[in-house]
């Protein structure tokens, strides 16, 4: 029993943290049609903007102070990823729209180059952060350990997951988003400007894998290639999910962390890879759009 | 007169245009981006190095295997002592198994940037298997060490010249095949699935049975390509099958012209020449440089070098204007 419960929350917390890089990728895929596969440097650059915040504690703040920088790191990688997001928005992604595999080229030559750049200021070992004391130990429940650092980071995305309807449902921008992922001609109509939904989308979602990265610190060490590993889970999540829908991108982020954290526990790591990517295949040949597909009479 | 090193070089390039030439087809043709020719490219490998990695250990079971204290040879292996399985299976396997992933993707009209992500998805898994069972595969460090095809010791100077011609022909053979096959009836269905794929549909064609074959085929190429490349460079690693790889073999294409056979195995050869004098030179350099490739090809030259030259060819030959400007952007929609 004990085991059971604590692989769920294994499970869980992978999935959430997988779940938030997702949803990213949900949010400009979904509305753009872009593949980006810049992602995974936007959680590379939240992970090492984590990094850079912590030296600078160490290096000119009291000691006291350091246990707080964690809390300051978390809107600090939101926007530094945020920003590279709308920079390479306005730059390059603005030129693809309409063009789904070129986007996915044009953006995977932007991840080779962020990389190099990183690897070039950072160097390629990997480098490690340290987590603030408070986050240290576990809380001890019915004979069971829940590490902190993963009771942490399942907070912070339910708190990002929050935010993020409240943005959708309730502010004028939000709901400005949401009519242009239904029906982007007629929201253009309606006086809409969809290019600047685009950006402020485009920037959403980068700032979404900067807190993925920043959570990701707690986990491991970091790496220039610290974005190339998660990009392809991502990626299945959303498809499995279905394009733009949120609530599927929740459900199959959640499913996925928790099914290949029990099929690791049964066989090997190598293994749950393959059952699990075998499981979305066979999923797809279920139902090809996904848990929660939209049922569209376009053709082409 | 280029030296031995250039040869070499310059035959694993002519590998990779047969790679090139198997995703014009269904990349440029068809309209499917496959992220993932490099898993097709890599079992062709591993049958090949199987091969060689058999007549390389005397006491019939590979050194890597040794170290493992396995003693008895897999029956997986088995079956790679016998050269003709071995090329054979090279081909086949890669061809067999983009067979059943086509199937299941294009049956269920899965397909754009869903297949495209789906392909890279089974870059991941193959890699991790091929780490993962190293004590059938070598693990991360791949099978290398040859020393002899058909008893024949490989790094005599005959093998090699032999090789070269003999990857030049298959890819002589390979760029006909192609030729042949976009040239026909075929190969109009082809572009017609990738420009309209439901008006085919509604004229009664079933463009699924098309597009897996097409997969299967240039799978198959890569296969070939994949042997060839182990009989020449002598190593063949995971990584070689990665992610990267795969992605890479799509920039060729793009760079040559993805619409154009020739093209594709035009881009291979430049952008691998380029590759490997940048990276001699610079080898911090060459990632961004292949960033920056990706970059301007495909937000500025969308048909590569052959779209420059087809764009000279209209300037200077203005009577075929209308009909060349017609085509290119015709060719623009995939």
């Amino acid at each position: 029993m004990s085991i059971i419960v604590t692989q769920l929350f294994n499970g869980v917390s992978l999935g959430s943290i997988l779940l938030l890089i997702a949803l990213g990728l949900a949010i400009t895929f979904g509305l753009m049609n872009i593949i980006n596969m810049a992602h995974g440097e936007f959680i590379m650059m939240g992970a090492y903007t984590t990094y850079v915040l912590q030296q600078v504690f160490i290096q000119y703040l009291p000691k006291a102070a350091f246990g707080y920088y964690f809390i300051l790191a978390i809107p600090l990688s939101f926007l530094v990823a945020a920003l590279f997001g709308l920079l390479m928005e306005k730059t390059v992604v603005r030129f693809l729209y309409e063009r789904p595999l070129d986007s996915l080229l044009a953006t995977w030559g932007v991840s080779l180059i962020l990389q190099q750049v990183a690897r070039s200021i950072f160097g390629a070992p990997n480098v490690a952060v340290v987590a603030p004391e408070w986050l240290n130990g576990g809380l001890t429940l019915a004979g069971m350990t829940f590490p902190y650092k993963r009771l942490f980071i399942v907070a912070l995305v339910l708190m990002c997951i929050f935010l993020l309807f409240l943005y959708l449902y309730k502010t004028p921008s939000g709901r400005r988003m949401k009519a242009v992922t239904l029906n982007r001609d007629m929201a253009s109509c309606l006086g809409v400007s969809t290019r600047r939904v685009d950006s402020t989308a485009f920037a959403i979602g980068s700032g979404f894998a900067g807190i993925a990265g920043c959570s990701l610190t707690l986990i491991g060490s970091i790496g220039p290639t610290l974005g190339t590993s998660y990009i392809v889970d991502a990626f299945m999540i959303v498809i499995l999910g279905g394009i733009g829908k949120l609530k599927g991108t929740i459900i199959a982020a959640l499913m996925l962390g928790v099914l290949s954290t029990f099929v690791e526990l049964s066989t090997s790591a190598t293994f749950a890879k393959v059952i699990v990517f075998a499981f979305i295949i066979i999923f797809l040949q279920w139902k090809p759009t996904g848990l929660v597909g939209a049922k569209v009479r376009a053709l082409d | 007169m280029l030296s031995d090193f250039r040869i070499g070089l310059l035959a694993k390039f002519l590998c990779f245009a047969i790679i090139a030439v198997g995703i014009s087809l269904i990349w440029g043709f068809t309209g499917i981006m496959s992220l993932g020719h490099g898993v097709f490219f890599g079992l062709g490998a591993y049958c090949m190095a199987m091969y060689l990695k058999l007549e390389a250990s005397t006491s019939g079971v590979p050194d890597f295997m040794e170290w493992n204290g396995i003693t008895e040879l897999p029956i997986i292996w088995t079956m790679f002592k016998n050269p003709i399985f071995a090329i054979g299976s090279a081909i086949l396997l890669p061809f067999l198994i983009a067979w059943i992933i086509g199937y299941f993707t294009f049956k269920n009209r899965i397909k754009g940037v869903f297949f495209s992500l789906i392909s890279q998805a089974v870059v991941v898994v193959t890699v991790t298997l091929f780490i993962g069972s190293q004590q059938i595969t070598g693990g991360t460090s791949g099978l290398t060490n040859f020393f002899t095809v058909f008893h024949v010791p490989l790094a005599d100077p005959g093998t090699k010249s032999f090789l070269y011609f003999l990857t030049v022909s298959l890819l002589a053979i390979v760029m006909g095949i192609a030729l042949i096959l976009t040239k026909t009836r075929f190969g109009r269905l082809l572009i017609a699935i990738r420009d309209g794929e439901n008006r085919l549909r509604f004229l009664g064609y079933n463009p699924a049975v098309f597009k897996v074959f097409i997969y299967a085929l240039s799978a198959a190429f890569a296969g070939i390509a994949g042997a060839l490349f182990v009989l020449q460079v002598g190593i063949i690693t995971p990584e070689m099958m990665g992610i990267i790889p795969s992605i890479e073999m799509v920039l060729w294409v793009a760079i040559g012209g993805r619409h154009s056979i020739l093209g594709a195995a035009i881009g291979a050869i430049l952008t691998n020449s380029a590759k490997s004098f940048l990276s001699e030179t610079y080898p911090e350099f060459w990632t961004i440089f292949l960033g920056g490739l990706f970059l301007l090809v495909v937000l500025y030259l969308p048909n590569g070098l052959v779209g420059i030259v087809e764009k000279f060819k209209v300037r200077f030959f203005k009577k075929e204007k209308k009909e060349e400007e017609k085509g290119a952007t015709d060719s623009l929609v995939s």
